[in-house]
């Protein structure tokens, strides 16, 4: 890669030993994928749960953050992924001190580097969404495909110890969606009827991601004869990048870029409500027992917050059934404020903050609580848990409240 | 004579292993028991399989970004995969090769999933871009 003086002087160890760590680790990514140089970013959004640094992880960041203050600073807005513990609930989610000890540890360092705690994936809602043509370093894929595709901004999937590196440089490796050249489409569908609720809107962005099935297809999504909205987009995107690794799609007339396609465009895909139907029916489970409701990945915006409100009032979750509404502090502290965490509660179900649930211990809890059979109306969750030992179940949000006070998958 | 297969220079040091190999892409957060060092998700196609010390050989990456750390962690406790051979990663799997010092390559003119088999044993060479195969399983 070329360098800068400056980059030179990182990389010789000039600017202290943290920037020497993440210029190096940037330039081994880099290379790998090709990069011609660096580019600077304007934000970094890093994701460091402690269910995935592990105590080694743990470990490597305090001995960054052992350096001297100015050696460690972040250099451009910085800010976090949710967080493993809401220390509110861990104890009634079946999450242990030792957990919580670790989180405890991870809050500090990362505060130490000047990392703001925003503890968020939607930050595009809650914090500063960014600008078309901004470069930034996103670490949740969620919101770098709807970053790069709403937005038109650009960044790459920057995991937690490149998004910390982005931000103690303030720059990232020049390649993949950073370049005009990779935004170009690759692949082609269309909607034959409008997905009728948010999880639907998930299930088609499943069905998008399996059949890109990479990092590298950008697929068009044609045919919408109505504006989505920034949350039906938001579980599109979150489902798309999570069954197909997709870090951009374009929907002409509504996402930020005019559609160009990377060689002759092929013939759209069709997708109508048959596709949705039996995407859903992969995961349908009626009669079942059900152990837990998450309403979550991605965290739950204001508007989804009063909407949970609206259909749990005046109801009672079965009390078998553990009933999580995830979502950042930001709004949670809006939904406090404006009546909306009062009315969910009543119900029995509570809220979390700045927590997503699957970031979050999620084998522990189960084997803690005993759960087994859960119900989400994100089709990104439903994809993840299966690994984790759950037998998910994904439905609409009346389906899932209506099951919750059931006690059962209705 | 040992195969010579050759790729894009990847990621870490040389190393020689087992292969373990499957058409099927790769999340460690969507796929593992990190605790057990086994893959656990019940669809994958090396479900049940240890994972530890083998020189994994898959199709590409799956969603979300953990796999940047977890490598790292993994490592640390020791239950990671000697190496990684992929068809095509994506940055996640570069990232998390990178941090954690696992070697990691992609990027072959063929199909990894049929160049190599389980039971293969490897020599893999990120710097020089070439994988080659010592011993072929029967």
């Amino acid at each position: 890669m070329r360098l800068t003086d400056e980059e030179n002087a990182m990389l010789a160890g000039e600017l202290g030993a943290p920037r020497r760590w993440a210029i190096t680790h940037q330039i081994a990514v880099g290379e790998f994928f090709d990069a011609a140089d660096f580019v600077g970013v304007s934000q970094a959004h890093i994701m460091a749960d402690t269910e995935s640094l592990g105590e080694a992880g743990v470990a490597f960041l305090e001995g960054l953050a052992a350096a001297p203050e100015p050696e460690r600073r972040v250099r451009v807005p910085s800010i976090t992924d949710p967080r493993g513990i809401d220390f509110a609930i861990y104890r009634r989610l079946g999450q242990s001190a030792a957990m919580a000890a670790l989180e405890r540890r991870v809050i500090k360092t990362l505060s130490a580097f000047g990392v703001l705690m925003t503890d968020t994936c939607i930050n595009y809602q809650t914090v500063i969404a960014p600008l078309r043509g901004e470069h930034v370093a996103y670490g949740d894929t969620g919101a770098v495909i709807y970053a790069n595709s709403v937005l038109g901004a650009r960044s790459n999937f920057e995991g937690g110890p490149s998004a910390l590196a982005a931000a103690l440089t303030g720059r990232t490796p020049r390649y993949g969606y950073q370049l005009e050249a990779c935004r170009r489409a690759t692949r082609r569908f269309r909607l034959v009827a409008s997905p009728r609720d948010l999880c639907e809107w998930g299930a088609v962005g499943g069905i998008v991601g399996e059949a890109c099935g990479s990092y590298w297809q950008v697929p068009v999504i044609e045919g919408l004869v109505t504006v989505p909205g920034s949350d039906a987009l938001k579980q599109f995107g979150a489902a798309l990048a999570s069954y197909g690794s997709v870090a951009l799609f374009h929907m002409p007339g509504i996402t930020a870029e005019d559609v160009v396609f990377a060689g002759a465009p092929p013939d759209p895909i069709p997708i109508g409500p048959p596709d949705i139907a039996a995407f859903l029916a992969r995961y349908a489970a009626p009669g079942d027992k059900l152990d837990v409701v998450v309403f979550a990945a991605p965290q739950l915006s204001l508007y989804e917050m009063a909407a949970v409100a609206d259909v749990v009032d005046g109801r009672q979750i079965h009390p078998d059934t553990t009933v999580i509404v995830a979502t950042s502090p930001e709004i949670k502290h809006a939904a406090d404020r404006m009546g909306l965490t009062a009315r969910i509660e009543a119900s029995g179900a509570f809220v979390a903050q700045g927590i997503c649930f699957y970031q979050s211990y999620a084998r522990e809890m189960a084997e803690a609580n005993g759960w087994t059979r859960l119900m989400t109306n994100s089709a990104k969750l439903v994809n993840i848990l299966g690994g984790y030992g759950y037998r998910p179940s994904l439905g609409g949000l009346e389906h899932c409240i209506d099951s919750a006070v059931a006690g059962r998958v209705l | 004579m040992p195969i010579v297969l050759r790729c894009h220079p990847g990621i870490g040091r040389a190393v020689s292993g087992t292969a373990l190999v499957a058409a099927d892409n790769f999340s460690a957060r969507y796929d593992l028991d990190r605790n057990r060092g086994i893959f656990a998700r019940p669809s994958h196609k090396l479900a049940g399989h240890s994972y530890v010390d083998r020189i994994l050989v898959l199709d590409g990456a799956k969603g979300g970004v953990a796999t940047a750390w977890m490598l790292h962690d993994m490592k640390a406790r020791g239950i990671v995969p000697r190496a990684l051979i992929f068809n095509r990663v994506n940055p996640i799997i570069a990232q998390g090769a990178a941090f954690a010092g696992v070697a990691l390559v992609d990027r072959f003119a063929d199909d990894v999933t049929r160049l190599f088999r389980t039971g293969d044993n490897l020599r893999v060479d990120p710097a020089a871009g070439t994988v080659e195969i010592l011993n072929r399983a029967a």
